[in-house]
């Protein structure tokens, strides 16, 4: 009698809430012996089938006892509104039960003509297949296999427009961690003119043995300016910030040879600690520097510090704590100062003036650094114009006279800005006043051969890296392209021109060779350079350098030639600098608005379809798009290669899914548009609808974006409460006894489940204090002061995890409907997903990924595989993506598994309207989800609905994520708040599909299991 | 019968807004150092009370729902006695929303004490009023078609939308109210972020008792 089938046994094993009670099995066996087929009470938990046949058949036994052999699966089943309460088609009811016997003749045909499209059938379609069984089996394969494509061709529409948004917008810059040593030149030839024979010398000779550089934070370079002079006509102009810096001046007066004012231009992003990394690397930081180390902020470029460290060099530093973060362990002295307060102008200020003079005049140093923040404070709490910044600046001339003060000979002092700021304070962006920032250099022995220009000269802000570095007989950092001064080499004392031009030349091919030697390394280890321009400016350098060569040979060449070598060498170095500039610091809004759009028209699709995937007919449109995007894709590509340009697969890809869209929305407005009326395709309640919207706008606030794991339980919190209210409202919570109005209208609400009620009252309060309970496992994201990381953090996430798991399935509950999941389950699932990556200890920010989890069962490490560390990371950070994907498919059977439990005295007390068609089902066992396999049709198509409808849901977080990284792309805060959310969102979704498919796959394939164990139960009856 | 019903319903709730306003103004001449901002614990104290004060009084006058065949002392008594405990219960379970929404449990425990006695004040005293301390007449009046008066109607809109403000209310909070990027609009910096929520709380909540009609 009981066959051991394989398959039944392993779904058996793989999916307990299908197959786990016996009693299930055994109702279904004996049903199979009774040879009544699949027919059976149609009365689920809480929404209302009603089915003719059923009806037919219980009241007059023994009527559709037909032929044994035939499984008879009935399911004209008529959906009601299970708000309403009404039964909407009575039309449709009347219609199907009209229908004679042949309107039932198998699983394939009732399937096709649904819920909804009873009323549609016509006498025509109702043919008998030719082979029920094979006919069956190969019909609903054909119908799952193309329910899984869709979904796929779903998500890869995702990617896609993912993948070319992230092109777009993360321009990466490869990190490379080798360094330039001293014994190691940058290129062939000799060491330049003075090098050798000197203590101390590297690449070159060092002109200065100490430094003091003082980083004046916003430090604009109008600040350095004196006030104008104005017109006897004109209103005198008294700019709160202008004239302040009177020392700079009147240095630059009296010892013209010995000082130098530059406006020096900062490359955006303008935000202090970018520019901090960019002075001491002297390249150009993105957000993603591939290659660092996300755990944290420190540099592993080569850097200047670096340098002197390893030079042996006492580095002092004193002022803006950021520095410790970047160069964790590498000054001999520090005196870090909290910089998080912007609204404290003195404390780092008066920190540092409290250290500086006496460490200068202590001599137990060789580089000095005071990082002050007062001025940048200043402008982001008063802004420019302001007494305040004038106070500020006068103090800050006050330092800077003191310091010349106590030089001595063989010291500079770089006073510098990271960055500007704009009027009213504030910078990140590159505006003009952003970038411009002042630089001031001041020797007490003469420096430049020439007096100032009248205006002072504009230089990009790296080109102080590779200046000091030589200045300092240091070698310059392996990753720097910026451009010696080359002003700085001329020898002033020297009276002989061409010696001098000579000092130029070699210091700006020294440098020349080291950004040649960077560019070597760097094309062969990434590829977003460009190749044309990377070729020619490899052939200006050899140029510029066989021509240097040859000067070296004959020293007595011509001053012209001289001049001829340092402008191609002057050429070459502004070119690699601007080709950098193109590929690493600017956005392809192209790309980014591409990849929206991709974004928002998958999510588009994914409404669509959701509200179409009930209609009949309409599973055979859905394999069409994988063909049109082949299509497309083999088009492109071959347009692609015929024009000689390169093959991008982002651009490939993101051809491909635009190729395969378009046909398929053509062809749905063509099929679907005239005929419904546009409301039907926003099928989403209202309530929703404004939680999806605010969930969207929230991720356009940097302040919702770090508080999110807060506002998500929130969020959370209110939707559970307005399903309890809702239900109320349509006076479905509490037994209507409760309920003493005479008015109220039983017939509408008889045929609903009450006994539901209180049990979904106690299960959302519970829900509610379980969300409050994971609150205590939050992290604290940076920056926020008012917060402390819960102490329970560690050893309790998991358990809050298990607690949530457990109650967020108790959703559904509340939320009825077999073969179609209302959208707030959905939304809430979602929300849920992502409240428990909060409560797992997560942030959306790189520093918090748990790195430990890395370890887990490898306490040795890994060795030199990279793979699985980054698998076991990312299973911890996304796990509740995952969990909740995969458990996504929970949604749809929830309800019919929790359908046994007061079944039975559901009915009792039931009105007079119903009794005759309900009283026979009372003697019969609960059906449960085995409802879901008497309409395989419906089963897939819920199936696919849920998904897309989980998909869309997540879809519009990532699609708000890169709209707000798009717009808000000049933000202040959008490489530490915008952009990882964005990347975790993105990484997120792609779990999150990965899980969601695997989850339906695995629901069918039990199903397909099922069905085909019960097939041969009905052979071996049949024998 | 409708017409005159509107006009009263109308003159309550003017009556209501009037002394909101006049919880605001009054207070400062009895009080030193008044002000909403920076006493709002006493404000809120005041306020509730007014409000309750104003809403009793018209109900003594107005009586909507003339009904109460019974008029003994003892019964009047006992139907006060159960308003209040009523309307303590009800501060306490909107307490224990609150903190289940997120407030802190602990620290604040005044603020957000205060917070749910004035959402008391502009739901619950309402329906104690127009309802008595009936259970089951609440739940009738918040559920659909369960509205048989015109009163009755004004009530269910005018707490629905005194929850919604309160829930709105919660959206400031996350703004960062210390950061330089935003605009500093507060002058008293020692404020908790909390405080603020409930008087952002609080001014949204007073335009939405004259929402409704």
């Amino acid at each position: 009698m009981i066959p051991s089938n394989s398959a039944s046994v392993a779904s058996a094993a793989l999916l307990g809430e299908l197959l786990r009670r016996r009693r299930q099995m055994a109702m279904g066996r004996r049903q199979m012996a009774m040879g009544r087929g699949a027919l059976g009470p149609l009365c689920p938990a809480r929404a209302y089938l009603w089915c003719p046949c059923a009806g037919v058949a219980a009241a007059l036994p023994g009527a559709v006892q037909g032929e044994p052999g035939s499984p008879r699966s009935c399911s004209h089943s008529v959906l009601l509104s299970p708000l309403s309460g009404r039964d909407p088609y009575p039309a449709a009811r009347s219609l199907a039960c009209q229908v004679p016997k042949p309107g039932c003749p198998g699983e394939g045909q009732a399937a096709t003509r649904g819920s909804r499209a009873v009323g549609r059938v016509g006498p025509g379609e109702a043919q008998p297949p030719l082979d029920p069984a094979s006919g069956l089996c190969c019909a609903g394969r054909m119908q799952k296999i193309s329910v899984l494509l869709f979904l796929a061709w779903v998500s890869f529409l995702f990617y896609a427009g993912i993948a070319l948004f992230t092109s777009g917008f993360l321009l990466t810059r490869l990190e490379l961690t080798n360094h330039s040593s001293c014994h190691e030149p940058p290129g062939p030839g000799s060491l330049p003119w003075g090098s050798k024979g000197k203590p101390g010398a590297c690449w070159m000779a060092s002109r200065f043995s100490r430094l003091v550089l003082v980083l004046v934070d916003a430090l604009r370079f109008d600040f350095a300016q004196p006030q104008p002079s104005h017109g006897p006509g004109e209103p005198p102009v008294s700019l709160p910030f202008l004239g302040k810096l009177n020392s700079l001046q009147r240095i630059l007066e009296i010892q013209p040879h010995h000082a130098r004012l530059y406006q020096s231009k900062a490359d955006p992003p303008t935000t202090t600690m970018q520019r901090l990394k960019a002075l001491t690397t002297g390249s150009l930081p993105t957000f993603i520097d591939a290659g660092s180390n996300f755990a944290s902020y420190a540099i592993v470029e080569d850097n200047l510090i670096k340098q002197l460290t390893n030079a042996g060099r006492h580095v002092v530093f004193m002022g803006d704590d950021t520095w410790k973060d970047l160069f964790p362990g590498a000054f001999s002295q520090a005196f870090f100062f909290p910089s998080f307060n912007v609204r404290d102008l003195h404390t780092v200020d008066n920190g540092i003036l409290e250290h500086l003079y006496p460490t200068m005049d202590g001599g137990e140093w060789d580089v000095l650094i005071a990082h002050f923040l007062g001025v940048d404070h200043c402008g982001h709490k008063y802004g420019p114009h302001h007494p305040e910044m004038a106070k500020k600046l006068s103090q800050m001339d006050q330092v800077i006279q003191g310091l010349v003060e106590r030089l001595e000979n063989d010291t500079l002092l770089v006073v510098i800005g990271d960055h500007g700021m704009t009027i009213t304070g504030d910078h990140g962006g590159d505006s003009d006043l952003e970038i411009s920032a002042a630089l001031f250099l001041y020797s007490p022995k003469a420096l430049f051969p020439r007096v100032p220009p009248k205006e002072p000269e504009i230089v990009p802000q790296i080109s102080l890296v590779p200046t000091l570095a030589l200045l300092l007989g240091l070698p310059i950092p392996f990753g720097n392209i910026g451009e010696v001064m080359a002003e700085l080499f001329a020898e002033a004392e020297d009276s002989q021109p061409h010696s001098s031009a000579l000092a130029q030349a070699s210091a700006l091919h020294l440098n020349a060779q080291q950004v040649s030697r960077f560019l070597h390394t760097y094309s062969a280890a990434a590829q977003n350079l460009q190749v044309k321009e990377l070729h020619q400016l490899q052939n200006l350098f050899s140029k510029a350098s066989a021509d240097y060569q040859r000067l070296l040979q004959s020293p007595q060449g011509a001053e012209a030639a001289l001049q001829t070598v340092i402008t191609e060498l002057q050429q070459f170095l502004r070119g690699v600098r601007a080709m950098c500039i193109e590929s690493w610091a600017r956005f392809s809004l192209g790309r980014m608005a591409g990849g929206a759009a991709l974004l928002a028209a998958a999510c588009f699709l994914c409404l669509l379809v959701s509200q179409w995937a009930t209609y009949p007919g309409f599973h055979p449109l859905l394999l069409t798009p994988m063909a049109c995007g082949l299509a497309s894709t083999i088009v492109c590509a071959g347009l692609l290669a015929t024009t000689g340009l390169k093959l991008d697969p982002v651009v490939l890809g993101a051809m491909a899914a635009v190729g395969s869209l378009l046909p398929f929305l053509w062809k749905a407005w063509a099929g679907w548009g005239s005929k419904r009326p546009l409301a039907a395709l926003f099928p989403i309640p209202g309530p929703v609808l404004l939680f999806l919207l605010i969930r969207f706008a929230a991720f356009f606030s940097d302040s919702f974006v770090v508080a999110e794991a807060r506002a998500t339980p929130f969020l959370l919190g209110s939707l559970i409460l307005l399903l309890v209210a809702q239900l109320h409202w349509e006076g479905k919570l509490l037994p209507p006894k409760l309920l003493t109005i005479p008015r109220l209208c039983f017939s509408a609400s008889a045929g609903q489940p009450r006994h539901s009620g209180t049990h979904a009252l106690g299960l959302g309060v519970g829900l509610l204090l379980c969300i409050r309970l994971a609150g205590l496992f939050h992290r604290c994201p940076e920056e926020t002061p008012a917060c402390h990381s819960s102490p329970w953090l560690s050893p309790l996430a998991s358990m809050s995890f298990l607690l949530l798991h457990l109650l967020a399935a108790g959703i559904p509950i509340t939320t009825p409907g077999p073969f179609t999941v209302p959208w707030q389950a959905v939304s809430a699932w979602a929300l849920m997903a992502t409240q428990t990556f909060y409560s797992l200890g997560h942030q959306p920010v790189f520093p918090a990924i748990h790195w430990h989890a890395a370890f887990v069962g490898f306490p040795e490490g890994h060795g030199s595989s990279t793979w699985l560390p980054a698998l076991l990371v990312g299973a911890n950070t996304f796990a509740s993506h995952l969990l909740f994907a995969v458990g996504c498919p929970l949604l749809l059977l929830w309800p019919f598994l929790c359908e046994s439990q007061g079944a039975r005295k559901r009915w009792q007390p039931l009105g007079n309207e119903a009794e005759a068609r309900v009283r026979p089902e009372e003697e019969e066992e609960p059906r449960m989800e085995m409802r879901l396999r008497d309409a395989p049709h419906h089963f897939n198509a819920a199936l696919l609905q849920l998904g897309l409808k989980y998909l869309f849901v997540l879809g519009i977080q990532i699609l708000a994520c890169a709209l707000a990284a798009s717009i808000l792309r000049r933000h202040l805060m959008v490489w530490k708040v915008f952009a990882p959310k964005f990347i975790f969102e993105a990484m997120g979704f792609i779990v999150s599909s990965v899980g969601l498919f695997l989850g339906i796959a695995l629901v069918m394939r039990v199903d397909g299991a099922v069905s085909s164990w019960f097939r041969q139960l009905i052979l071996a009856q049949q024998r | 019968m409708k017409d005159t019903d509107i006009k009263r319903l109308l003159y309550t709730h003017l009556l209501c807004i009037f002394s909101i306003i006049l919880s605001i103004c009054i207070p400062s001449f009895f009080l030193e150092n008044f002000s909403i901002l920076e006493t709002h614990l006493t404000w809120l104290c005041i306020c509730s009370v007014f409000v309750t004060a104003v809403n009793l009084v018209l109900y003594l006058i107005v009586k909507p729902n003339a009904s109460s065949k019974r008029s003994s002392i003892s019964y009047k008594v006992t139907r006060f006695l159960k308003c209040c405990i009523y309307f303590l219960m009800s501060c306490f379970f909107f307490h224990v929303i609150f903190v289940l929404y997120g407030a802190p449990l602990i620290e604040l425990v005044l603020e957000t004490f205060l917070f749910a006695v004035i959402l008391s004040t502009f739901t619950t005293v309402p329906c104690l009023c127009l309802l008595g301390p009936n259970i089951k007449a609440w739940l009738r009046v918040f559920s659909r078609n369960g509205v048989t008066s015109i009163w009755e109607n004004s009530l269910q809109i005018t707490t629905i939308s005194s929850f919604i403000g309160t829930w709105l209310g919660a959206f400031p909070i996350p703004l960062d109210w210390e950061r330089p990027w935003q605009i500093y609009l507060f002058i008293h910096e020692r404020h908790t972020e909390r405080q603020r929520h409930r008087q952002r709380e609080k001014h949204r909540r007073e335009p939405d008792v004259g929402l409704d009609r």
